[in-house]
């Protein structure tokens, strides 16, 4: 039988004391061997950071599987559970840990990252790519069927070996100039 | 004074009325309704772009979004289980020493998706305001009083209906900055899973014949009269507990998903 969907409502300025946990950010332990940095700042259409945002990533392991474990909320340092969630600082900057992914299925390998905020009425869905997967792009069926200026957008700043780690860089731009692509998921 | 610095600038002085605020509401109250009368669909999610909600102005994007297939990722969702959560954190009564003031109350029902089928075993997170319309997060400046015996966060994991009850106390309405005068109706923030990270949501849940759903620029976002209907719970004496609390139902019902991807996780479980 259809059922008609609840809707969504924002996630309002309040949720700080309910929603973060501690380790929500680290996916796996910053002296994990091949822990990568995945940061950036959200900003508004103003370009103004947005301070009380609240991201959640989700993501396959380095070979590319979806891993079905336990553990997201009370991580144990080991297990990769491939979600993650981050409030933003008062700099409307947010840092997680994580492992590179492989590639899932047929398209090039990304973090999916989910945006809430006072403000966002629904929250927005979108990629992080990384650069050097550009052979995979091409073939991707996001990346390929975006103009070029809207397609960078999607795909994270390598900024190389920053305190030990891999670091990307993936500013979310809600609005405004080079706003990032946000995706409606047909299902 | 920077009394709400939550508030970063928004279009709007936050000084309208609560009056002209409501003219807009009723604008685009009528425009959608216009539109399903032309045969288009109800919107069944609010407007991004919802003027009378100020902070949405600077915070919805101006391109449509991309439509596209989910690829594995997005049709798998997180695990989490009773490993994660401890059965006591439904109970937002017995988090502290003692008992939290209020009305207390129990919420429950089922998660569903979209085709009536339960989301079992799956996250759901809810926060709320105390009895006074407070909550303890530190950028809330409302003077109403803090509760000791009340923090307002409850987790539990849904069960094999996608069941899942809270006890709690009904939250208070309390002043925001939107506009001027402008009051939240009473109401509960929940965030829920399915088995597809599509399925995503987070919402608000609100107690029936609040007079302040007409004047509440974000429950009205959602411009479709009965959609938004959908957030209120509904009292049901034959859920409340004599000489204890009163009961409401309120079941949550996700997208989707059109993949089966729910038969194959079952058989694995």
């Amino acid at each position: 039988m259809n059922k008609l969907q609840t809707p969504s409502q924002t996630v309002g300025p309040f949720y700080g004391y309910a929603l973060p946990y501690a380790g929500g950010p680290e996916l796996v332990p910053g002296y994990h061997p091949r822990a990568i940095r995945f940061h950036g700042t959200v900003t508004d259409g103003a370009g103004e950071p947005i301070l009380d945002a609240l991201l959640e990533i989700w993501q396959a392991d380095e070979s590319g599987t979806l891993v079905r474990e336990l553990g997201s909320l009370d991580r144990d340092g080991f297990t990769f559970t491939g979600f993650g969630r981050c409030a933003t600082t008062i700099a409307g900057h947010y840092t997680f840990t994580t492992l590179k992914p492989g590639a899932a299925g047929t398209a090039a390998p990304y973090i999916l990252v989910t945006v809430f905020a006072r403000g966002v009425t629904h929250h927005l869905f979108t990629r992080a790519y990384f650069a050097e997967d550009a052979a995979l792009h091409a073939t991707d069926a996001v990346l390929s069927s975006l103009p070029a200026d809207r397609r960078n957008t999607l795909i994270c700043v390598s900024e190389g070996i920053v305190g030990g780690a891999e670091s990307y860089r993936f500013d979310i731009r809600v609005q405004g100039e080079n706003e990032t692509v946000f995706l409606d998921f047909d299902d | 004074m920077p009394h709400d610095f939550v508030s970063s600038p928004t279009p709007g002085s936050g000084r309208e009325s609560q009056d002209s605020i409501t003219i807009e509401i009723e604008a685009i109250e009528a425009d959608a309704a216009a539109r399903v009368a032309a045969g288009g669909s109800p919107e069944m999610q609010p407007r991004r772009d919802y003027a009378p909600y100020r902070s949405s102005l600077l915070r919805h994007p101006t391109h449509e979004l991309v439509r596209v297939d989910p690829e594995e990722v997005e049709r798998v969702s997180p695990a989490f289980g009773h490993t994660d959560v401890n059965v006591l954190e439904s109970d937002l009564t017995i988090q502290h020493a003692g008992e939290p003031i209020g009305e207390r109350i129990t919420v429950s029902g089922r998660v569903l998706d979209g085709e009536g089928r339960p989301v079992r075993h799956q996250l759901i997170e809810l926060w709320q305001a105390n009895a006074g319309g407070r909550y303890v997060h530190k950028r809330d400046q409302h003077p109403a009083p803090l509760d000791p015996n009340f923090t307002g966060v409850g987790r539990a994991i849904t069960g094999d209906s996608g069941e899942y009850s809270f006890t709690t106390i009904k939250p208070g309405p309390y002043p925001w900055k939107n506009h001027l005068n402008a009051w939240r109706p009473a109401h509960i923030h929940f965030s829920l899973f399915g088995t597809a990270f599509t399925q995503r949501l987070i919402t608000q849940m609100y107690f029936p014949g609040d007079p302040l759903f007409a004047l509440d620029p974000i429950y009205q976002s959602i411009a479709d009269a009965d959609a938004r209907a959908r957030l209120v719970g509904q009292y049901d004496h034959s859920l409340s507990v004599p000489e204890f609390s009163l009961g409401y139902n309120w079941d949550i019902v996700l997208t989707g998903p059109k993949s089966t991807w729910m038969e194959s996780e079952d058989a694995d479980e």
